[in-house]
């Protein structure tokens, strides 16, 4: 196995090629610029196709295009320019063609700032588009892992022709790892059961939002959605067993999380950790596994208002405490995380309620 | 028609897709087409062609949005 | 004397309202497809408004965009496959309005694709409202005293805005008589050829009688087009550096 040492972006972008996608389209914006850099450069070396598109709803529609056309395609954008790539991400789930998205986060609404944060949660999990679509969502916590869920991510869309999203950020896409790259896989887009490559001798193909053409839809895509749901939950769980309060963060604060769970255990702190990796469906499972031991949880946030909370306390049918740590713009240190831990597990005692 | 292997420019009128916007009327050359008083399944009233003054030329074809002119060839 | 049967793409009666200058140009586009043998090559690229009645009639495979990204759908087809005649086929609200970038950054990039721009100067589906492309004037559901250009600007001539880039063909036609329809069929042949002959971006923007909307007979919505529509929007070819049919 030979290691390469890869800035996140530049990872996530090559591993896309090594997947078989052939089309890029997409805009600039910081921190995900990168992989349009990347990939301007390595889409023609090897008979790809990239396209800067205009904005990002042009970039996004360009992808339903190549999606369209049988082709393994992704787009990505960050905070500000993901806003407009919903648009188009809900018209190719309507499709149901296959695309991957990602999403490099920033902080904040509006412009917001470039620096790492987890701000998108809601509009990733939550359907950020119109209608009621589902999508995976995975969030890497390295850059192996930006390699393996994008690789995932394309197979899971061909899987269930509906768009996946990786969810990155600034920290992710920026810092260097060694990682371990997959062969290069080719994916032949006339083998795509949806293509579109003129009707030939066949019927012709209308590739629009496939409600028109199924008998009880309703009933067709809620199956859909529920057996994504079903399958497809993943998650890291460390040192749960005996915990009693668990850590839920997912991405760059999960690799925090780790490490304070570590301190913790070395005060005698029972801490345990569960990393969503999928955020949609979120890995309600692990949840319902957890020993009796665990009176509470705490989730780590990078943004200034709680949003994975939420999903917890779904998950936990609300029976159990969750408090939440909100890092905002800031990195969190591991012993804050401790001490704000040790300080719940306390509340929790006093039967103190969520917050 | 006086030569057997001579063809003839024919018309098939399809009534039934006829949206009665009267295009087809003022372009006529010869004024063979006039409209209908019976309703078809879309519910207007169609146009219908007087087949001894058509010449086939195709004209209304050209016109029509609705496909209801065809100009085939018979010997 | 020739035979004119009703070309193969229209495998199902149109579903426009009478004496929509859809139907017309439906029909050409079929006819110019089969006689260049394209039809079973064809992909096209729609989006919304009445143009989007087509995707059950018009026997080629389509994609549907979202509203106005047409030519954005367009530029990622053809790009994976340049080998396939790829065309958009949109309203003027939905390419001029709403898809203005689109359209035109595909313009720009010399797409090689071919883009045929019904222009009846108002939204038809949503039931008549105001377009860029409504005359001075214009009463619509949404300029109910006419529209005021002091406040909404001048009508959008997209011509104008096209023909000083580096594209391949670009021509105005009408509906109106069966010469300007027989012309609108070569400028419509002349774009294909020139995508096949990857001669670039190819747009015919086709002048056509919204009689609903416009709340006018037929006959009199063909003579608004020809008395004063064509004041402008001037018809004929702007650009021709491919297609072989000359008038």
């Amino acid at each position: 196995m030979a290691l390469k040492l890869m800035k996140g972006n530049d990872a996530l972008a090559e591993a896309a090629v090594r997947a078989g996608c052939r089309f890029f389209g997409g805009y600039p914006i910081t921190p995900q610029s990168e992989i349009l850099e990347y990939l301007s450069k390595r889409m023609p070396e090897v008979g790809g196709h990239f396209v800067q598109s205009e904005s990002e709803l042009a970039g996004i529609s360009m992808v339903h295009g190549a999606a369209a056309a049988g082709f393994r395609t992704m787009t990505s954008s960050s905070g500000p320019g993901f806003s407009l790539l919903q648009e188009g991400i809900s018209y190719i789930a309507s499709a149901e063609l296959p695309a991957v998205i990602i999403n490099v986060q920033r902080y904040g609404s509006g412009l917001g700032d470039i620096f790492q944060a987890q701000g998108d949660y809601f509009q990733a999990v939550k359907g950020g588009g119109h209608g009621d679509y589902r999508m995976i969502v995975y969030a890497p916590a390295s850059i192996q892992e930006n390699v393996d869920f994008t690789t995932l991510a394309f197979d899971k869309a061909d899987e269930y022709r509906n768009p996946v999203l990786v969810l990155s950020d600034a920290s992710i896409a920026s810092m260097m790892e060694p990682v371990d790259l997959p062969e290069m896989h080719e994916h032949d887009p006339n083998k795509s059961p949806h293509a579109a490559k003129g009707k030939g001798n066949g019927p012709f193909k209308r590739i629009t939002s496939t409600m028109y053409y199924i008998d009880d839809f309703d009933t067709y895509i809620k199956t859909k959605y529920d057996n994504m749901a079903a399958n497809e939950e993943r998650w890291e769980a460390v040192q749960v067993a005996d915990a009693e309060l668990v850590l839920v963060a997912y991405g760059i604060t999960s690799r925090i999380c780790k490490e304070a769970v570590m301190l913790a255990r070395e005060k005698g702190i029972k801490l345990g950790l569960i990393r969503p990796i999928t955020l949609w469906p979120f890995p309600a499972k692990a949840f319902k596994a957890l020993p009796d031991t665990v009176a509470s949880f705490m989730t780590v946030e990078l943004s200034p208002m709680p949003m994975i909370q939420e999903d917890v306390l779904l998950s936990l049918d609300t029976r159990k405490p969750v408090h939440n740590f909100l890092a905002g713009m800031n990195i969190p240190e591991p012993i804050d995380i401790v001490e704000k831990a040790a300080d719940c597990i306390k509340q929790t005692a006093k039967g103190a309620c969520n917050g | 028609m006086s030569k057997k292997d001579s063809k003839k420019s024919v018309l098939t009128l399809h009534p039934e897709r006829c949206k009665g916007c009267r295009y087809c009327i003022p372009t006529c050359p010869k004024d063979a087409i006039s409209v209908s008083e019976k309703i078809n399944q879309k519910g207007y009233k169609p146009v219908m062609v007087d087949m001894e003054t058509c010449i086939g030329c195709g004209s209304c074809y050209t016109i029509c949005p609705d496909y209801v002119f065809e100009i085939k060839e018979v010997q | 004397m020739v035979e004119r049967l009703i070309p193969t793409a229209l495998v199902e009666d149109n579903k426009f309202c009478p004496g929509c200058g859809h139907g017309i140009i439906n029909r050409i586009l079929a006819e110019v497809l089969d006689e260049m043998k394209l039809t079973d090559k064809a992909i096209g690229s729609m989006a919304v408004g009445c143009a989007c009645l087509m995707v059950d009639t018009f026997g080629v495979d389509w994609i549907q965009s979202p509203h106005g990204r047409a030519a954005a759908l367009a530029t990622g087809i053809k790009r994976c496959r340049p080998e396939n005649p790829v065309f958009t086929y949109q309203g003027d609200g939905d390419s001029m309005s709403i898809g203005f970038s689109e359209t035109m950054y595909a313009a720009f990039r010399n797409e090689n694709i071919t883009a045929i721009l019904v222009n009846n100067g108002i939204f038809g589906m949503t039931g008549g409202q105001m377009a860029p492309t409504s005359l001075p004037g214009q009463k619509t559901v949404t300029s109910p005293m006419g529209r005021n250009t002091d406040l909404t600007g001048q009508p959008l001539n997209i011509i104008n805005q096209m023909k000083d880039l580096n594209i391949g063909y670009l021509a105005r036609g009408s509906v109106t008589s069966i010469k300007n329809i027989n012309r609108v069929k070569k400028y419509i042949r002349n774009a294909f050829e020139t995508q096949m002959s990857g001669g670039g971006y190819s747009m015919v923007e086709i002048l056509s009688p919204c009689p609903t909307n416009w709340k006018m007979m037929p006959d009199k919505s063909l003579e608004h087009i020809d008395n004063t529509v064509t004041t402008y929007y001037p018809l004929g070819e702007y650009v021709k550096k491919g297609g072989d049919s000359n008038e």
